[in-house]
């Protein structure tokens, strides 16, 4: 594949993520802050964002295990974790998010539950596609 | 955390080179943050804990132009970072959340917050954070300058006498009790401000001497007309900044300007009123110092209130002497025994007002008092209290000092404002020779300066001011004069524990304070100004000890800054010269 076939097919991959909603606008802020100074910025920030929540993910899991159930510290904790998720621009975890949130405030334990399940899948399949993602930039920018 | 190294300002046109400090507990925003803010050409420095971020920003008073924070932080409550650092260091803060409720909005907002920003946060939206930091300078030097000097300079020669017994203070040592806020946050937990006398480094050190100066300037310029350039200009100390006497002004405004909020006693009531004749029946129960404790005697030592032409009304050495009339006023240092005065003050307030007898001399104002006569004079309330014999009341009166255990740093203020314009503080000896008074309030004041123009009388033009909040019983006409044979006052203000505090006593016009330096005797453990009127002829009196018990606590709570968290008058006078930031 030569250089303008990889750059097309990195644009669309690209353009893909944005289009099914995994990315939000933040992402474009991101890459608008990469620079000759952080060439890899924004995946240098993704890459923060994935080992830092996860620290959070596991508070929370052994939280939801617990019973009864804290919802004050799941709320919190998820308040926590969202401003995370907003920093990448992560819309549909960030979704879940606000859907675990609104749960939490009904004391709704088992929608809390499900909501989490789905939240960590969706942050499980965001962080594989940035992984492919990433690594096309950088195959492409080798090219350069 | 990253913790940069210290960024001076760049000479770059502002805001290039503006220096931020982001405090976040998420690494992902910091790294944003961070980025963004470098792209906007602005020095920044990350901090990931709040707590870290207050040593650091403590630590390098001088370093940073604005804050920004995040509301949820692991180790301090966001709004709480947010007060402590308008409070202490005055630098526009900004909150951010990825929670945007108007609620926690309006929360930010009145904790004094400059800005609320919503996570994400877009690059655009921190390009127009220097606004805040230009806003708040442009606040600073708002009062264009005016006109002359003249008497400064006079008084600065006269005033450098003042320098025995001055003891500085540091800027960390006093607790700012800045309180941007309107919220009726007056539950200042003195224990608050503990914290704050950790700091260690202060920005500029407001020496007595060098607060002496700036109150001169203050005075020349014309309360109204002020400015920093103006001021820095009439001070002429070189070292200092335009900025430095920017941030200290506003403390000052402040602080005057709480003192005028006068109305309820609350805390402030920081009449210095030492008493010659403090009635506790009085209505005007104006007492500054007004501590729950008894007032001892231990360390008051006995303060001339010249009226007859005795000299200094505070002394701070040991002489006491008691003529009739004439009694000598030492204040004792406050120190540590100096308890959270504004509820002690709050409560002595509810005590009569000791106001001194038509005879004598101190009287604490307090902002109940109501203004009886114009502050002839102020007192000069040296960290220990002088023994003031009251005439009506018992010794203990005098027991101030032990409500004021200061450390031995006595600062004087001494300020000499011979302008009626500039309605600092006046203290109104509540005496019963309202003609003395009135002649000292404004014109007696005025005399102030005559020989010795060390003093710093404040007065309070407006009866509104401290006036209305601070009775002063019987202010002793010129009492004191520090200025040698002029009603000068002293202002002394004592300081709290924090021995930032100088006690600040005006005294009394005829003051014939040859030994105008030891009227200057701040103390610096008196918290409290302590606005002594002292009638004419008569020297103090006695001080109510719960007089200077409440003032005491008073004091302590009394944030060195001018910025005091309370609303009512604290100082009722002082602060003007002993304004040590």
């Amino acid at each position: 594949m030569d250089r303008n076939q990889m750059n097309r097919q990195l644009a669309n991959m690209r353009k893909a993520l944005f289009d099914q909603g995994y990315l939000d606008e933040q992402f474009v802020q991101l890459e608008e802050l990469q620079d000759d100074a952080n060439p890899n910025f924004v995946e240098e920030v993704v890459t923060l964002f994935y080992r830092d929540s996860a620290r959070l993910i596991q508070t929370m899991d052994q939280t939801l295990e617990r019973n009864p159930l804290d919802f004050a510290k799941l709320d919190n904790n998820m308040h926590q974790f969202t401003g995370s998720c907003s920093s990448i621009g992560a819309k549909k975890v960030k979704h879940e998010c606000s859907q675990f949130r609104e749960y939490c405030r009904q004391r709704n334990g088992e929608g809390c539950r499900r909501t989490f399940q789905q939240m960590k899948k969706e942050y499980a399949i965001l962080k594989k596609k940035l992984e492919v993602y990433f690594q096309y930039v950088r195959q492409v920018a080798l090219l350069k | 955390m990253e913790c940069s190294g210290f960024c001076p300002p760049r000479s770059d046109a502002f805001p290039v080179g503006l220096r931020v400090l982001v405090v976040d507990d998420d690494p992902t925003w910091l790294k944003i943050l961070e980025k963004m803010l470098k792209k906007c050409s602005y020095e920044v420095t990350t901090c990931g804990l709040a707590r870290e971020a207050l040593d650091l920003l403590r630590e390098r008073k001088d370093g940073f132009d604005i804050v920004i924070s995040d509301v949820n932080m692991p180790d301090m409550d966001g709004f709480k970072l947010l007060e402590r650092v308008g409070i202490e260091l005055d630098l526009p803060v900004i909150m951010m959340s990825v929670d945007g409720e108007t609620s926690r909005v309006m929360k930010g907002v009145q904790h004094g917050a400059c800005d609320y920003l919503l996570k994400p946060i877009r690059m655009k939206e921190l390009k127009n954070i220097w606004q805040h930091v230009f806003r708040k300078r442009i606040h600073e030097v708002k009062e264009t300058d005016s006109d002359c000097l003249e008497e400064i300079q006079i008084m600065s020669g006269s005033l450098s006498e003042f320098a025995n017994d001055y003891y500085s203070f540091s800027m960390g040592d006093i607790c700012s009790a800045k309180k941007r806020r309107k919220d009726a946050e007056n539950k200042h937990d003195d224990r608050e401000y503990s914290d704050i006398s950790s700091i260690k480094k202060p920005r500029v050190v407001w020496t007595v001497d060098l607060h002496q100066k700036f109150v001169k300037a203050v005075n020349q310029i014309g309360f109204d007309k002020v400015g920093p350039k103006k001021i820095l200009d009439l001070m002429g100390v070189p070292w200092l900044t335009r900025e430095n006497v920017a941030s200290h002004l506003q403390k000052y405004r402040l602080y005057l300007s709480r003192l005028q909020k006068g109305g309820e006693l609350e805390d402030t009531s920081f009449a210095g009123v030492m008493g010659a004749d403090v009635h506790p029946g009085d209505t005007a129960d104006n007492i500054f110092l007004q501590s729950p404790t008894k007032v001892q005697h231990n360390d008051v030592r006995n303060a001339n209130c010249g009226t007859s032409g005795k000299k200094r009304p505070v002394q701070n050495n040991d002489e006491k002497v008691h003529d009739g009339g004439k009694k000598e006023f030492d204040l004792v240092p406050v120190t540590e025994q100096m308890k959270p005065l504004r509820r002690d003050v709050l409560d002595s307030k509810k005590r009569s007002n000791q106001c001194l007898s038509s005879g004598n001399s101190f009287q604490l104002l307090s902002s109940d008092v109501p203004p009886t006569d114009p502050f002839a004079s102020q007192y000069l309330w040296t960290a220990e209290y002088p023994q003031i014999q009251c005439k009506q009341e018992s010794k203990s009166h005098l027991h101030l000092e032990n409500k004021f255990n200061l450390s031995p740093k006595i600062q004087q203020n001494t300020r000499v404002n011979t302008t009626p314009a500039s309605s600092y503080f006046s203290f109104r000896p509540a005496n019963k020779k309202p003609d003395d008074l009135a002649d000292l309030e404004v014109q007696g004041i005025r005399e102030a300066p005559q020989g010795a123009s060390k003093v710093d009388l404040f007065t309070i033009q407006s009866k509104s001011h401290l006036t209305s909040s601070q009775q002063y019983g019987q202010i002793p006409s010129p009492a004191w004069s520090i200025m040698n044979g002029s009603s000068a006052a002293d202002h002394i203000l004592l300081d709290d524990q924090l021995a930032q505090r100088n006690i600040v006593v005006s005294s009394g016009s005829d003051f014939s304070s040859k030994d105008t330096e030891s009227l200057n005797h701040v103390l610096q453990g008196v918290h409290q100004p302590i606005n002594v009127g002292i009638q004419e002829g008569q020297s103090f009196e006695c001080i109510d000890p719960e007089l200077l018990a409440a003032v005491t606590p008073l004091y302590v709570s009394l944030k060195f800054d001018y910025e005091y968290s309370f609303d009512s008058m604290e100082y009722p006078v002082l602060d003007q010269s002993l304004f040590i930031v």
